[in-house]
């Protein structure tokens, strides 16, 4: 039993960080109807500037804020120098164009830091301390926890209460009514891929303490099972996205604590292929039908 | 009195093959101009590069003197122009309050909504609901209050009586009617439905095959018969 509750908590705290992730593909989903497919390689490119910075200056703290800037910078980058001008005629065509970055972000980063990991600290202890005698949650979990709800809340604030989120909707929703209303749509996209990656990489710098460290290609299974969240909650939900960050970050945790640790990326894969054949407009669909 | 709209040579279409050719008009302040023509005549590409969906291939547009033709289409609206597109583009995922709000939104600081509730007070019982909520008509009043919420000087409307029962066709026409008369509002009106149209035109122009063919006032329109047959088919 107490084994249980472990994983349970242990299996929040990873789902909590695909959560955050899952909600950027979605970000990116709902503004473009692109499933950015170098996220993970995004994220990653900014974690090493974050601690680039943190180990030059000896303050994680401001690491972690330079790599959250870094991510706005980027995902704007990427958006208005690559993606603004694919042809979208095919959804394969952006999709071709993302894993085309993927191979650059890491050839870069391998050229620039080299292919080995290197350690990535984490700002908060991760012994766990016990609570009613059993092990449970450590510091760093509590930190992802309030990171990763600080964002969801955020989100839904910009999203539901100001003139902004509503324009960047409108501007996703109907691209054409909008700029006859005055929205520009450009610049709305620009703002949505800017604010995707900054979660994405806050998301990349809070797993990457809790894997093996820094490297090129560190963020290709927190990206399939992020994506598996996002498919999961539908990729148009940004609520669906968040319960299926936690259920996949749950059920690894059981896969790998009674069965595994090497039987945990085969879930994730097997769970995205019988999400997506059984169940492709995600778990909590509700049919809606756009019409005029 | 200056023009409040002049075209000049208004030359566009998709592709190399123009749908436009060498169209020119006025719309003079507080003028209701009907722009009438069979399917696939060029009424709505007109309207769409008036707007700059579509950027004209020759020509001129220009709003009380100022040069529209390049102008950004977020822009136009800033400048007075309010565009209602055919199919009316109700944001059908958003609800009737933030349809309405974003009409407003470049404005600062942002319009009351409440003139419009009055003037449309079944937007107001609906206002929390969603746009696929609303039928054919609400959609209508929606699509239309949202344009009159920037307070434009023209406003653009394509086929406002598709898909709607004669009388809130007859409704919406007699708003048009009402709104001119009171705020000196001006509207180029784009319709299939030529009998409500010239029911509140001051002038009717008929256009075929991209190009203009005649324009006269409305009520010569309705009454000579001749022209009548030739150019609208009743």
């Amino acid at each position: 039993m107490d084994r249980f509750v472990f994983l349970t908590f242990d299996g929040l705290s990873r789902g909590a960080v695909y959560a955050a992730f899952a909600l950027a593909l979605v970000l990116i989903w709902r503004a473009a109807r692109i499933v950015n497919f170098a996220q993970g390689a995004m994220a990653v490119a900014t974690a090493y500037v974050g601690y680039s910075v943190a180990d030059a200056t000896g303050s994680y703290w401001l690491g972690f804020v330079v790599a959250i800037v870094a991510g706005l910078l980027l995902g704007a980058g990427v958006e208005r120098v690559v993606m603004r001008f694919v042809d979208h005629s095919s959804p394969l065509n952006g999709v071709v164009v993302a894993l085309g970055l993927v191979l650059i972000i890491q050839g870069v980063l391998g050229m620039l830091y080299g292919n080995e990991f290197r350690p990535a600290a984490a700002p908060f202890s991760r012994d766990a301390f016990e609570i009613g005698g059993v092990a449970l949650l450590s510091r760093y979990d509590l930190f992802v926890f309030a990171a990763v709800g600080a964002v969801v809340v955020l989100l839904t604030l910009l999203f539901t209460r100001t003139p902004t989120g509503l324009r960047m909707r409108a501007a996703a929703f109907a691209p054409d009514v909008s700029r006859l209303l005055g929205v520009s749509v450009g610049g709305m996209l620009t703002l949505g891929w800017a604010l995707a990656a900054a979660v994405g990489s806050l998301a990349g710098m809070l797993v990457l303490p809790t894997e093996l460290g820094l490297h090129p290609t560190a963020m290709d299974v927190v990206f399939i099972s992020a994506f598996t969240a996002a498919v999961l909650g539908g990729l148009d939900s940004p609520i669906g996205s968040v319960l299926g960050g936690l259920l996949v970050g749950l059920l690894l945790s059981y896969i790998s604590g009674y069965l595994g640790a090497t039987v945990a990326p085969m879930a994730v894969l097997a769970l995205l292929v019988i999400v997506l054949l059984s169940r492709p407009d995600g778990l909590f669909a509700r049919s809606k039908a756009r019409t005029a | 009195m200056s023009a409040l709209l002049e075209v000049e040579g208004l030359t566009a279409g998709y592709g190399a093959a123009p749908v436009l050719h060498d169209v020119s008009l006025t719309v003079q302040p507080g003028q209701i101009v009907a722009v009438l023509g069979a399917n696939g005549a060029g009424k709505s590409t007109l309207l769409r590069t008036l707007s700059g969906l579509l950027r004209a291939q020759k020509g001129r547009i220009a709003l009380e003197g100022q040069d529209l033709t390049k102008i950004k289409v977020e822009h136009l609206v800033r400048h007075g122009i309010a565009h209602v597109p055919e199919g009316r583009g109700v944001v059908t995922e958003l609800t009737v309050e933030e349809n309405l709000r974003l009409g407003g939104l470049w404005r600062k600081p942002q319009p009351s909504l409440e003139p419009i509730y009055e003037l449309f007070p079944r937007l107001a019982e609906r206002r929390h609901n969603e746009g696929h909520q609303l039928s054919g008509g609400e959609r209508q009043m929606l699509a239309l209050g949202r344009a009159l919420v920037a307070q434009p000087k023209l406003l653009l409307l394509d086929e406002p009586s598709l898909g709607l029962a004669p009388k809130i066709t007859a409704q919406i026409m007699a708003l048009l009617r009402d709104l001119r008369d009171r705020t000196g509002l001006a509207v180029l009106l784009v319709e299939q439905n030529v009998r409500s149209a010239l029911s509140i035109a001051d002038e009717g122009i008929v256009l075929s095959l991209g190009r203009i063919v005649t324009r006269h006032d409305a009520a010569t329109l309705v009454d000579d018969a001749d022209l009548r047959h030739a150019y609208l088919g009743f």
